[in-house]
């Protein structure tokens, strides 16, 4: 049966070689062979040498996940020591403000109080002098009353003597 | 004879479409059990595409893959994955066995592609081995893992009472029936794919019609590089839904 086929295949086209089972014994032989050469090849090389190669990027992906997660962290502590030295900042210029706010107003009320003294002493000095300048007029005043009554009761034909004028005149000044 | 006076008949139209997958001697004389054979060729030249796939790409073991190296780890990844998802944790162990049929023939699929080549994969003798191989382990894996309680797998417990000693017939066919559907899926696909191609391109000697013989090639080569990779997956996929079955029996 199966040299018929062989010889039909030989000899013209439909028929099939698939089905020469003169030739499975060759093929099924060097099939066996290169099923077993071939699975040689990859249990002993390629498929452990790729498995460590998969489990190497795993483990290099997995470090490096961690490492930026690392480095995530430090960066908000950065972040957070950034965000406190700001409010340090802050909070020491608030301070200098205000220290040199109150120097500023301590010189100033210094300057303030020295000013009103000088004022004050000053105003003394001018009412002192106010005062000389009003007492000076007022003798003035006398002399000129007593020289003016003295020529008007002169002038009126009178004769008046110095002691009564400057009694009558003291005496109106007052008055 | 009778070909070529067919082909005298029909005006230079000469279709051999099945003369791609005769085995020959490479150095002629008659096909012995160890004769150097085209088949043995091609089988040679798919171990040389394995290691040049999955062993000369991976020499560099870098971090940041190359693209050759990333094919490597995309096919690894891609049957383990497969393994891990339809046969379980505890069918991880027999990934290299699934791992070396799923690159012995997605290369012999793509190499039967090239023009003028031998498909290895075409052939019942081939994909019978490899089925058979597949259907005998797992078997035996069922029976050594589960004892009698193997059994169970055609005794569908979820079943009516009345149902299942007719359900049982059933299953132990479907099971018997599993290796020739997986070798036959294989060769057929492949032998078929191959077979219309040839047809179309004796017609292509044909003037008038051969624009259309010639793009029905194109069409057919691209459905052929689709079916060389499915067909892998297929069968690779069964095999492991196999192996699931024989760890895990119960329905």
């Amino acid at each position: 049966m199966a040299t018929d086929t062989h010889s039909a295949a030989e000899a013209s086209g439909p028929g099939m070689p698939q089905l020469d089972f003169s030739t499975w014994g060759n093929q099924i032989f060097w099939l066996v062979i290169t099923l077993v050469v071939i699975y040689l090849i990859l249990s002993r090389v390629a498929l452990p040498r790729i498995a460590s190669v998969l489990a190497e990027r795993q483990g290099t992906i997995t470090n490096d996940i961690a490492a930026a997660e690392d480095l995530k962290a430090k960066a908000q502590d950065a972040e957070a020591a950034y965000d406190k030295a700001l409010i340090d900042a802050r909070a020491e210029a608030g301070r200098i403000v205000a220290e040199t706010k109150a120097g500023i107003q301590a010189d100033l009320d210094k300057a303030i109080a020295t000013a009103d003294t000088k004022i004050a002493t000053k105003a003394a000095e001018g009412e002192k002098v106010i005062a000389e300048i009003r007492a000076g007029a007022l003798d003035n005043v006398k002399v000129v009353a007593k020289d003016t009554a003295k020529e008007i009761v002169a002038a009126m034909g009178g004769k008046a003597d110095a002691k009564s004028i400057t009694a009558a005149v003291t005496a109106r000044m007052k008055g | 004879m009778a070909s070529e006076a067919q082909g005298a008949e029909t005006g230079g139209l000469e279709f051999h479409p099945m003369d791609q997958f005769n085995i020959e001697s490479l150095f002629g004389g008659p096909i012995a059990w160890y004769t150097p054979t085209n088949a043995a060729l091609w089988m040679g030249l798919a171990i040389l595409a394995v290691i040049g796939l999955m062993v000369l790409t991976t020499t560099k073991r870098s971090v940041v893959p190359s693209r050759g190296q990333s094919v490597a780890e995309l096919a690894y990844g891609f049957v383990y994955k497969m393994v891990e998802d339809v046969s379980g944790k505890d069918g991880v162990v027999y990934f290299p066995y699934i791992m070396t049929l799923f690159m012995f023939i997605v290369c012999a699929n793509f190499l039967g592609l090239i023009p003028m080549s031998f498909t290895t994969t075409s052939h019942f003798a081939v994909t019978v081995v490899l089925a058979m191989a597949v259907f005998l382990t797992v078997t035996a894996l069922g029976f050594v893992k589960n004892g009698t309680k193997f059994l169970g797998l055609f005794w569908v417990s979820s079943a009516p009472l009345a149902l299942r000693p007719i359900l049982a017939i059933i299953e132990v066919i479907s099971y018997f029936v599993r290796p020739v559907s997986h070798s036959i899926r294989l060769a057929g696909n492949v032998m078929a794919g191959h077979a219309v191609i040839k047809v179309f391109a004796g017609f292509a000697a044909i003037a008038v019609v051969s624009p259309i013989a010639i793009a029905g090639i194109v069409a057919m080569y691209a459905l052929e590089i689709l079916v060389s990779f499915i067909q892998a997956y297929v069968f690779t996929i069964l095999t492991c839904v196999y192996l699931k079955d024989a760890l895990h029996p119960s329905h």
